[in-house]
């Protein structure tokens, strides 16, 4: 009797559950039918589809969130569809992911972060006819190229802000994973503080961490104590600068114009636009011109990284500087690490009259000197 | 009135073993399909994307997909073995992560370091699996005999102990990866150097199916027999069910404690053997999936069955891999994929609480006074 009555029940929801599938499923082949109609009358490439994997959820405000943006930049655009996958970690899921992008058909799949570079290397060797796209990384193939932002402009035109602002002459810095990456955005910084205000000093603290609301608070706040009166950082969530705004100090942001969530303690922020890569590299993929084996590092002239709003507290002093500065970087009349350039035990990294070439760039791992603090050496 | 109550079932009818899964698995489907609706998107057509996703047209004879799920499953087979070994006995380790970590570690670090420090050691696949393997499984046995000693001379809880112990082997992966493990030629990014090709497991059909899930099934083999055939395995359960009669029986509590988390951590160091030796052929970030903690929910739905857990693992990394799928084609977010993984284990592990126990109604009648 029991068991009769269960069974009614479970059979009552199931036919419930089918017939509001039922539903559903009108719509939604209402909604593939437009998109697919060029399809069926012979124009078969007309449509483009792009596929994104993503490490962490959009939710993030930060690195992941920025590539969004240029997801929804190429979405808009005639002719292309895409598609996202968020929150993949990093490991042997990556590979499977990307595969199956590859096999649902896509023409462009773009990888957006650090540890899906072998995996990406390895689908594209099986799928010659799809261009890979891979994001901060090194290697290539023909039909992967590679592509970055030289972060460490806008970072420096920030430090300048920094140097300007701070009164301590103590500036904080809450710094991700020793990579030459966020050792670079560290040594730009610094510089551009100290082109400013040679009396200052960046102090690091390492949280090992990208995305960790807690430890990143925690450091912001350790600086802080120290006396900074000015935090900047490389993680993608907004704590440091939510941190120093509640001890009244200021923020250097990162990834994207936080202001709305942090308020007018933010001075700036270095910021990527992935629309000003995405959009022409999906049109040229479309046109059939685009070199699949690119390695792509574009500074300010080209829009991908820049510098969020300025607070109120920055001056038209400063703000005319950093302007300048900015235009010089973008005309290719001043990049950060030409030389002299000291790292911290006073030996000269860069002679006068020469700069460091991108190799150099790519593997830097010494402190500039004006940096206070060390880089983990195991 | 009525009342529901719970009456252990002093003799469950032999049929319970299977209706009570599939009827928890039905209504999963039936709760996480409401939750789909209310995102918009159609249930029916969700499955059946997942079930593409995990096993795809294998009735065809493609078995991509499958194969895909095969890997996902392995390390879940072997961290599985490893915790049930343990929770056989009611020892709780919680370290199968860590465990896990220190044996993908210790092969890395004999793939990477030996053939240059000991070139007379022949370079080929059969000596340097073993000693990769003998490495992973030593790494991970005396990194689960810290919680194991403390807890037989000192009776310290093995549950927090091998739970911190996993934050320390992951960090200290961490440092070797970012630091003085690091690629030489990798520009300064994290990440080991590729393995020399000749310590790769091999790989079956095309696909990343590799020899670490025959080594899954082996440590099936091995548990089963241990556990169901052999003097120490009647000890170990002894101790888990009834640990008095146990010790009035003359059972070492101390020597048990010491033999199965050698055992466990060893079967969980071959888990990490088998990522970095099968799959990523490097040390590098994702090694420490939550496979170790994954393991804890596969051997209780396996009801520390040896057999069960091969099962088990196999259905949650179709529900893993599959659930890729919600993102992928139905273009979900994340955390529904999430929600609807955890809607199925919460429905799957709850439901087994009706196969130990039988509801009973009871009606209370409030009897009008004549």
């Amino acid at each position: 009797m029991r068991t009769g009555r269960l069974s009614a029940l479970l059979l009552a929801l199931l036919l419930a559950v089918a017939a509001c599938g039922g539903d559903t499923a009108t719509t939604t082949v209402a909604g593939t039918d437009d998109t697919q109609a060029p399809t069926d009358t012979g124009a078969t490439d007309e449509i483009t589809k792009v596929a994104f994997v993503y490490v962490a959820p959009i939710g993030d405000l930060g690195w992941t969130y920025s590539h969004e943006q240029g997801r929804l930049a190429v979405e808009a655009l005639d002719g292309v569809e895409t598609t996202f996958i968020e929150n993949v970690e990093e490991g042997p899921d990556a590979e499977r992911v990307i595969r199956e992008f590859a096999q649902a058909g896509n023409d462009i799949i773009i990888t957006t972060s650090f540890g899906y570079m072998d995996p990406t290397l390895a689908v594209a060797g099986e799928f010659p006819d799809v261009q890979f796209v891979h994001i901060s990384g090194f290697k290539n193939a023909p039909n992967m190229s590679n592509v970055f932002g030289r972060m460490y402009q806008p970072r420096y035109l920030t430090g300048m802000i920094a140097g300007a602002q701070t009164e301590s002459n103590i500036i904080g810095y809450v710094a991700a994973f020793p990579i030459p990456e966020v050792i670079r955005g560290i040594n730009a910084f610094t510089l551009g503080v100290q082109a400013v205000n040679p009396d200052a000093e960046v102090r690091v603290v390492w949280t090992n961490t990208w995305f960790g609301p807690p430890e990143e608070k925690e450091a912001a706040e350790a600086l802080l104590d120290a006396g900074a009166d000015v935090i900047a950082q490389h993680q993608d969530t907004t704590e440091p600068q939510k941190a120093a705004a509640d001890r009244g100090g200021y923020s250097v942001g990162y990834n994207t114009d936080s202001r709305s969530f942090v308020g007018d303690s933010l001075l700036s922020a270095p910021i990527w636009d992935w629309a000003a890569k995405y959009v022409p590299l999906v049109e040229e993929v479309r046109a059939g011109t685009y070199d699949g084996d690119e390695s792509f590092w574009g500074g300010l002239e080209t829009g991908l990284v820049d510098l969020a709003s300025y607070g109120p507290s920055v001056t038209q002093e400063t703000i005319d500087l950093v302007e300048a500065k900015k235009a010089e970087m973008i005309a290719g009349d001043f990049d950060p690490f030409c030389g002299p350039i000291v790292d911290q035990a006073g030996v000269e990294q860069v002679a006068e009259g020469t700069c460091m070439d991108d190799g150099a760039m790519l593997g830097m791992f010494f402190f500039v000197q004006g940096v206070v603090g060390e880089i983990p050496e195991g | 009135m009525i009342r529901l109550r719970l009456e252990r079932r002093l003799d469950p009818p032999g049929y319970l073993s299977w209706v009570v899964p599939v009827v928890s698995v039905v209504l999963a489907l039936v709760a996480s399909g409401l939750l789909l609706l209310a995102f918009g998107a159609n249930p029916i057509e969700t499955y059946a994307a997942m079930w593409d996703g995990a096993f795809g047209d294998i009735f065809g004879g493609e078995f991509y997909s499958v194969s895909e799920t095969l890997v996902r499953a392995t390390p879940l087979i072997l961290t599985g073995l490893a915790v049930a070994v343990a929770f056989k006995m009611k020892f709780w380790n919680i370290g199968a992560e860590g465990q896990l970590v220190m044996g993908g570690i210790a092969a890395s670090g004999v793939a990477l370091f030996l053939p240059e420090a000991a070139p007379g050691i022949p370079q080929n696949l059969v000596v340097y699996g073993l000693l990769m393997g003998g490495a992973a499984i030593l790494a991970g046995a005396l990194w689960a005999l810290i919680p194991a000693l403390l807890k037989a001379y000192l009776n310290v809880s093995e549950i927090i102990v091998t739970l911190m112990l996993n934050y320390i082997a992951i960090l200290w992966y961490s440092q070797l990866f970012t630091t003085s493990w690091k690629d030489p030629a990798g520009f300064g990014f994290p990440g080991s150097a590729l393995f020399p090709e000749y310590t790769w497991l091999p790989r079956f059909f095309n696909t990343r199916v590799n020899l670490a899930i025959f080594i899954g099934l082996l440590a099936a083999v091995f548990v089963w027999v241990l556990l169901s055939k052999t003097r120490a395995g009647y000890e170990i359960r002894l101790l888990g069910d009834n640990p008095e009669a146990a010790r009035f029986a003359g059972v070492s509590m101390f020597r048990n404690i010491i033999l199965v988390m050698l055992v466990s951590g060893g079967l969980a160091g071959l888990a990490g053997m088998g990522e970095v030796a099968g799959i990523s052929h490097k040390l590098q970030q994702g090694l420490s999936a939550n496979n170790g903690f994954t393991a804890i929910i596969v051997a209780w739905v396996a009801k520390l069955q040896p057999w069960a857990i091969v099962l088990v693992s196999i259905l949650l990394a179709a529900v893993f891999v599959g659930g890729d799928q919600i993102q992928m084609t139905m273009g979900l977010p994340a955390s529904v994929a999430q929600v609807v993984q955890g809607i199925m284990l919460f429905f799957v592990l709850g439901g087994d609480i009706f196969s130990r126990y039988r509801i009973r109604v009871v009606r209370q009648h409030v009897e009008a006074p004549a």
